[in-house]
């Protein structure tokens, strides 16, 4: 994670002062900049992450066989519309296909060399222009794999969200909690339950299924609403819900005594530090010393854990949603592999490089943000 | 060597050490164990296996134990040969070449459900004329039930189920129930069964075998899948191979990234600045995605699929907690001393710093094993585990194919979903409680 230098330059202050911008100015000029580096950088390292996918993927040739099957299909189809070629008969006109799929696979270059291929395909990946599925199509039709995986955003983000989120606000506040009551009881039971984070979710999903939808037969197998979808939003938003219980459990569980662990551990290193002793000794409420003097420098830690939780958690959420037939991106992939749909699996990898690079630059941001020492732009 | 002892004796005093140390000594010698009495390429025939290697299983077989738990008591499947000495035949040569075989199984049954079927398989000897058998069924309440005449070819098998004039006979559509039950009240009648064969050859030198296989509704102290097989074998390979796997890219993986770390921070300048420029990269990478793009494209091998795992793991973010005790490390006094005397970078690197890294490298080390177990059944979920090897994610996957969780075959899931636990707990125990002895910060927290 490269966060800007964390030692303030004195000549950018010198700087500043002797062409004398206002303080405001300033700030928003270094912002800018910072935001216009860090974009940069970023935009360079998803190149190269992309490029290097696309090779990985490209060495069996597959992405050729994807731009082949792209154009085999335009051809085809343009040939089955034109009116003109209806009268011919079968031999004629696959030979006059043939004839234009090599012509038209001259023309998009599948002759030119391997290294110059890859970068025409690096090109259109940027744009999201990932090429046709050849046996998926998204739920309008469409075959597009920018259409079938971008349909499936919501369902990862609104799966994701939640888990994440009540996860990291619940296992906060529980580890400041059990920071005041160390070696209690529940601060022992949550050392003890720690180790099983070592599970992924899809573990605990299982466990979950069996009990509650299998034995109890309280929550559904899976999938993200009743079959046929209620009309009426709010037994839409009910039923969402008694099907999002189960996934965002397991997502949550498996991580959350860890995570409980890792901040009260923090909390409790910082809160023997000299200046929490002063600030006890001074009188000040618990509240306040909680807030002011261990939250505050313990912040850019917890967001730092927070991110690589959320990292991690992207890649793990594929077999969750294909355990729970959640209708996300993982569940795509997972389908893509079973059919074997090289442009959806390439496509996939393309967006979660993506994804991963707008969590890594949002959590700079935030880093930046609650870090006192980090100074954003203040680096060279 | 003093302070591993005494950082082992420091070790004891954690009980949850001493459930992972525990823990991960009863893997061992499971793997140790399932690795002798099953060789490896024998382990691969059987679980490769089809219908000839696994016939005498019942299918979807839940373990006997479930038997305890429950009031209702499932037939237990058995088979039973006369070419293995498992059921008596007693030969008696007759007239002009001619002999009578006579084959009895006497057996027990008190359970309360029927087996899902019984089978008989024959394996005959003859040049011309073909071996006569018939087959009766005598109940514990006397009665005798006439199953079938009939010659026998070379190999043949006979399906009581299947038998549409045993169907007519006992006037009940599941031969296996009327056989089973008393015809005028409909009970299960329990008791002692007996199974009486007679068999006629008709020329010197011809022989008969028979094989009386019963497929009932549990089987085995692990049960059975969708192909037969039995779960035990899966279940005790899956430990070496889990093991091999958790350890070999765990220990790769953690040496690697430290190896790289304290080049980058001995060397720094660009140097250190292409490793921290490909640590960006990588954190980038989809490292699933590319895992599951290997394994659609190129090859599920286990091993393949570890290299890749390691390659992509040993730039992830470990390298920055290393990178900065190495800066540190760098800086104290004794390898600037190392440095007056002229050592080579080398030599400092491995023999100075290291050395240092070691206490905190075990931790390490050791908790991130269950990850990499789990990772590995994880690919195994997604359809991409070892086509050959038996393992413990190819059971789970295999039992979600096949709807265990919908039709109920809990054991097929929860069995190696336990083992796979309990790796992972006795490791990130183990892990725990080294990271709290090594880490002397944590250790009064």
């Amino acid at each position: 994670m490269a966060v800007a230098d964390t030692t303030p330059s004195s000549s950018e202050n010198v700087n500043g002062k002797s062409k004398k911008i206002s303080f405001a100015d300033g700030t928003f000029a270094r912002v800018s900049r910072y935001t216009l580096v860090r974009l940069l950088t970023l935009f360079v390292t998803v190149v190269v992450s992309i490029y290097l996918t696309i090779v990985i993927a490209n060495m069996g040739g597959y992405v050729d066989q994807i731009m082949r099957n792209d154009i085999r299909e335009n051809v085809t189809q343009r040939n089955i519309n034109n009116p003109a070629y209806r009268a011919m008969d079968s031999d004629t006109r696959k030979k006059l296909i043939e004839e234009q799929i090599a012509l038209e696979e001259k023309r998009v270059g599948l002759d030119t060399p391997v290294m110059v291929r890859n970068l025409r395909y690096l090109s259109n990946s940027l744009v999201l222009k990932l090429g046709r599925a050849v046996h998926m199509s998204s739920d309008s039709g469409s075959r597009e794999v920018r259409l079938i995986i971008l349909e499936r955003m919501p369902a990862t983000l609104l799966l994701m969200g939640t888990s994440q989120l009540s996860l990291f606000f619940v296992s906060i506040l529980f580890a400041l909690f059990l920071s005041r009551r160390y070696g209690s009881f529940w601060d022992k039971l949550i050392i003890a339950l720690s180790p099983t984070s070592a599970a992924p979710p899809w573990f605990y999903g299982i466990f979950f299924i069996l009990i509650f939808a299998a034995i109890l037969k309280v929550l559904p197998f899976g999938g993200m609403v009743d079959a046929p979808p209620p009309s009426n939003p709010v037994d839409y938003g009910f039923s969402l819900l008694k099907h999002i219980t189960l996934p965002c459990s397991a997502l949550v569980i498996s991580a959350i005594f860890l995570s409980i662990y890792n901040w009260r551990t923090f909390f409790l290193i910082y809160s023997s530090e000299d200046y929490v002793e002063m600030a006890k000794a001074k009188g000040l409420p618990s509240k306040d010393i909680e807030r002011r003097y261990i939250l505050r420098p313990t912040l850019p830690t917890i967001v730092t854990n927070f991110a690589f939780l959320l990292i991690g958690l992207w890649t793990g959420a594929i077999i969750t949603e294909t355990v729970f037939l959640w209708p996300g991106l993982g569940i795509t992939l997972y389908k893509a592999v079973g059919l074997y749909d090289t442009s959806v699996i390439v496509g996939s990898t393309i967006i979660n490089a993506y994804l991963l690079a707008i969590t890594v630059f949002m959590l700079d941001f935030v880093y930046a943000l609650v870090d006192p020492r980090v100074k954003i732009g203040s680096g060279n | 060597m003093n302070s591993f002892k005494n950082s082992f004796r420091e070790l004891l005093r954690y009980p949850s050490a001493i459930l992972g140390i525990a823990v991960v000594m009863l893997l061992v010698f499971q793997a140790i164990y399932a690795m002798v009495t099953i060789p490896y390429n024998e382990a691969i025939r059987l679980w490769r296996g089809g219908e000839e290697v696994w016939y005498q299983n019942p299918k979807y077989a839940p373990p006997i134990w479930t038997n305890f738990f429950s009031s209702k008591k499932l037939p237990v499947s058995f088979a039973v040969g006369t070419a293995n000495g498992t059921m008596e035949k007693t030969v008696t040569p007759g007239e002009q070449g001619t002999g009578t075989i006579d084959i009895a199984y006497k057996f027990d049954f008190s359970y309360d459900d029927f087996p899902q079927e019984m089978l008989l398989y024959f394996n005959t000897e003859y040049v011309e004329k073909q071996p006569f058998a018939s087959i009766m069924w005598l109940t514990p309440d006397g009665r005798e039930i006439r199953i079938g005449n009939f010659g026998v070819t070379q190999r043949q098998t006979y399906r009581f189920s299947q038998d549409e004039k045993l169907m007519t006979r006992l006037k009940n559509e599941k031969v296996i129930e009327g056989l089973f039950t008393n015809p005028e009240t409909k009970e299960i009648v329990k008791g002692e069964y007996q199974l009486v064969i007679t068999g006629i050859t008709f020329e010197e030198g011809s022989k008969m075998d028979v094989e009386f296989v019963s497929h009932g509704l549990v089987f085995g102290w692990a049960g059975t899948d969708h192909a037969r097989r039995d779960l035990m074998l899966p279940l005790l390979w899956g430990a070496p191979v889990a093991l091999a796997f958790g350890l070999i890219a765990s220990f790769g993986v953690s040496v690697l990234t430290m190896l790289i770390a304290a080049v980058g921070t001995w060397y720094g300048g660009w140097v250190d600045g292409i490793i921290q420029r490909i640590t960006e990269v990588n954190l980038i990478l989809p490292f699933f995605s590319i895992l599951i793009m290997v394994g659609t494209f190129y090859s599920r091998s286990i091993w393949v699929i570890m290299g890749v795992t390691v390659m992509l793991s040993i730039f992830g973010g470990g390298i920055k907690g290393y990178r900065a005790i190495f800066l540190q490390v760098k800086e104290s006094m004794y390898i600037e001393a190392a440095r007056a005397y002229g050592a080579s970078n080398w030599r400092i690197i491995i023999q100075y710093m290291i050395p240092r890294m070691i206490p905190l490298l075990i931790p390490t080390l050791v908790s991130s094993v269950p990850s990499f177990v789990f990772l590995e059944a994880s690919l195994a979920v997604l359809g991409l585990g070892d086509p050959v090897l038996p393992t413990w994610g190819k059971i789970i996957d295999d039992a979600f194919r096949n709807g265990a969780l919908y039709k109920g075959y809990y054991y097929w899931i929860l069995e190696p979903a336990v083992l796979l636990m309990f790796t992972g707990l006795g490791f990130a125990m183990l892990g725990f409680a080294l990271d709290r002895i090594f880490n002397p910060r944590l250790r009064d927290i």
